[in-house]
């Protein structure tokens, strides 16, 4: 089953005749998936790969396709307008891949999507997410390193959760979804309401964490982790050797005080019992370990 | 970006908050004349973009035009170290030459973002003119932070609370409103990550007046602030850190002697840890994205080639927008245009990996393989 996506899911690509936009929509057919429609003001009409029709607003894609996940690649001074149109017009399930949104507007965006509770906002600055099992990608990722299997895989970053993914499959361990939720200070979804999905998916065995430098969002997920994760965690925490004070790529990926440092994390989520991956090369044998004492 | 604190005062000025008079002076002989039109006496303060320059010797009272003259004579030029910045400092180009103020009363106040809030806040607290992290530290329960919607914006009752909360009244009260109101829309209006006033202060005659600024404005909001983006003062940044980022190339100039290049963010920082965990030390943190072509490839591998303290290079590139052909054709340009000989370890996965190896392996550039983290570690251990 997995988390997110299924085999109902029917994606509308907002951004379809851009660069990325079809690039990443014509990767996801291939991959297969069921992409229904594309959205790009004043290309209404048109007809992407001979095969999905292109709308002219969110609001038709919908009442003409049933799309019912949107997958956003509009540049920054446009996306928080096409997370809201998305919204707005009652998408549950929004991807903002967009990277450089200016913070104040995502402030402005998240107050909104407060009082859209049925609307859930993956990102802004994300790789998106899959479900290996049902053939569907909604993102970045290059696909054919997932396989399908039983392992909840959560992570702020794009190629590194690849790298997590790689390690897993080369041990045979396949995933049940993973998700990127963005390296921005101010994100739609948070660490701890994926921890909650996977927690609640039967057909989650174990889940991989991955968090980096950075405000408190891995502290506020290792106190859910301890309050209400049932099933066990494996966590990477990465940035451990950044200085305080510089930004490490990711706009939120910056030390500004004692609690945004990898070592205040990582022993929040010990203190949690989140097993601790203690390099970033040994993701996929800490999971095989913790797998191996399960059985 | 940051901005200089004269740069800030003019924007303040410009949105009605009081600032000291003030003449910014690029050579002694300037700051000498301009403590003359100021009355004799001065304020001199170091222009850089770092905190901490009043206990790092950059701010100092000049008694007399002679003294601020000599004073700047031993600033421009030099490099001021202060708990912020790094050993080296960062370069005093220019002074600025205040009125010196008479204080009553200091004050802290200051907006940013606050993650956890997802939005604005104001921060004050009533020990200004202090280090604030110190104050945070030592007495929290003299910092105020009030949340601020960010679709309502700074409500008047919360400016109210705030001065009440400062302990100013009567003649005081409606001024600083003022001000709290001035600087929040600086703030917006500018896309500010940080606005601070550290100390603003209230006079004897009870005017609320500015004495330090320090601006932050957001890297992602400057396409719509090309105003701003004319403040910007390389001389402040890190060498390699200006060049990278005119090439749109995330990097971060470190201690070490191993230069990193990666695709992502979030691989790049597990690449320094691995490198760590290795036992050598990364030069730098380098995410050249994902829309990258071999020239930009090149540039990255251009930077971390011409930075002194490197003497090998890990690649660590995840194919997937970015191809692993591509990516090895950029940095066997970089390496030949440089006549680099250094040791060179590459990890590469994913999209053209085999095509990405050929080109490596067919270069006259020492090349190791690894396959996986792993054995990059320990390629890295080996390499010198």
């Amino acid at each position: 089953m997995g988390i997110l996506l299924d085999e109902n899911s029917r994606i509308l690509v907002q951004g379809i005749t851009g660069r990325e936009g079809s690039f990443h929509a014509r990767a996801g057919m291939a991959y297969g998936t069921n992409v229904v429609a594309g959205v790009t003001p004043g290309r209404g009409g048109q007809m992407f790969e001979e095969t999905v029709p292109v709308f002219d607003s969110v609001e038709e894609a919908v009442a003409e396709t049933g799309a019912n996940v949107s997958l956003i690649f509009v540049p920054p001074p446009f996306a928080p307008d096409a997370v809201v149109e998305a919204a707005d017009a009652g998408m549950p399930l929004i991807a903002c891949i967009t990277e450089g949104v200016p913070v104040q507007d995502m402030a402005k965006v998240a107050r909104y999507l407060e009082r859209r509770p049925e609307v859930r906002l993956i990102g802004p600055n994300c790789p998106g997410m899959i479900n290996p099992g049902a053939h569907c990608k909604v993102g970045i990722m290059p696909g054919n390193i997932h396989m399908p299997g039983r392992v909840g895989v959560v992570s702020r970053s794009g190629t590194l959760t690849y790298e997590a993914v790689q390690q897993l499959t080369n041990l045979g361990i396949g995933q049940s979804s993973c998700v990127g939720i963005g390296g921005d200070p101010i994100i739609g979804t948070s660490f701890a309401e994926i921890l909650r999905l996977y927690n609640e998916d039967p057909d989650t065995d174990l889940i991989v964490f991955i968090g980096e430098i950075g405000g408190s969002m891995e502290q506020e997920a290792a106190a859910y982790i301890k309050e209400s994760v049932t099933k066990p965690v494996c966590t990477l925490i990465v940035g451990a050797t950044a200085p305080p004070g510089k930004r490490m790529g990711h706009a939120g990926a910056i030390i500004t005080g004692d609690s945004a440092r990898a070592e205040a994390k990582i022993a929040a989520m010990r203190e949690a019992g989140a097993h601790i991956v203690p390099t970033p090369a040994d993701i996929g044998s800490t999971a095989e370990a913790v797998l191996a004492g399960m059985s | 970006m940051k901005l200089h604190e004269y740069q800030a005062k003019e924007i303040f000025a410009r949105y009605g908050i009081e600032v000291p008079r003030a003449i910014l002076a690029s050579t002694p002989e300037e700051a000498r004349d301009a403590t003359r039109e100021l009355g004799g006496q001065a304020v001199v303060k170091a222009q850089v973009h770092a905190g901490g320059r009043g206990q790092a010797g950059g701010i100092k009272v000049a008694r007399s035009p002679e003294e601020a003259e000599e004073t700047a004579r031993d600033y421009i030029g030099r490099n001021l170290v202060t708990r912020q910045t790094d050993a080296q400092g960062v370069p005093i180009n220019s002074v600025l030459i205040e009125e010196l103020a008479d204080i009553k009363k200091e004050l802290y106040v200051a907006f940013t973002i606050d993650r956890g809030f997802r939005g604005p806040v104001m921060i004050v607290s009533a020990s200004g003119g202090m280090d604030i992290e110190e104050v945070a530290a030592t007495s929290p329960e003299d910092i105020h932070t009030e949340p601020i919607e960010p679709v309502l914006g700074l409500m008047p009752y919360q400016t109210r609370r705030v001065v009440s909360r400062l302990g100013l009244e009567g003649g005081q009260a409606r001024p600083a409103a003022q001000v709290l109101a001035a600087l929040y829309r600086i703030f917006t209006e500018n896309d500010c990550s940080l606005v601070e006033i550290n100390p603003l202060i209230i006079t004897g005659d009870d005017r609320v007046v500015a004495l330090d600024a320090k601006l932050d404005v957001e890297d992602d909001s400057l396409f719509r602030h090309s105003d701003l983006r004319d403040l910007r003062d390389r001389s402040q940044e890190d060498a390699l850190e200006a060049r990278a980022s005119d090439m749109e190339i995330a990097y971060v100039n470190l201690d070490g002697s191993v230069g990193c290049l990666v695709n992502g963010a979030g691989l790049a920082m597990a690449t320094l840890d691995v490198t760590n965990a290795a036992g050598a030390a990364p030069a730098n943190f380098l995410d050249v994205g994902g829309g990258a072509d071999d020239e930009k490839v090149a540039s990255a591998v251009s930077i971390i080639l011409s930075d002194p303290k490197v003497d090998r290079v890990l690649v660590n590139v995840f194919g997937g927008i970015l191809r692993c052909d591509i990516a090895a054709r950029g940095i066997v340009l970089a390496f030949e245009r440089l006549n680099s000989e250094l040791p060179l370890i590459v990890r590469m996965l994913g999209t053209n990996v085999d095509e990405g190896k050929e080109i490596l392996g067919a270069s006259s550039l020492n090349v190791t393989f690894a396959d996986t983290l792993t054995e990059a570690a320990a390629a890295i251990r080996q390499a010198v």
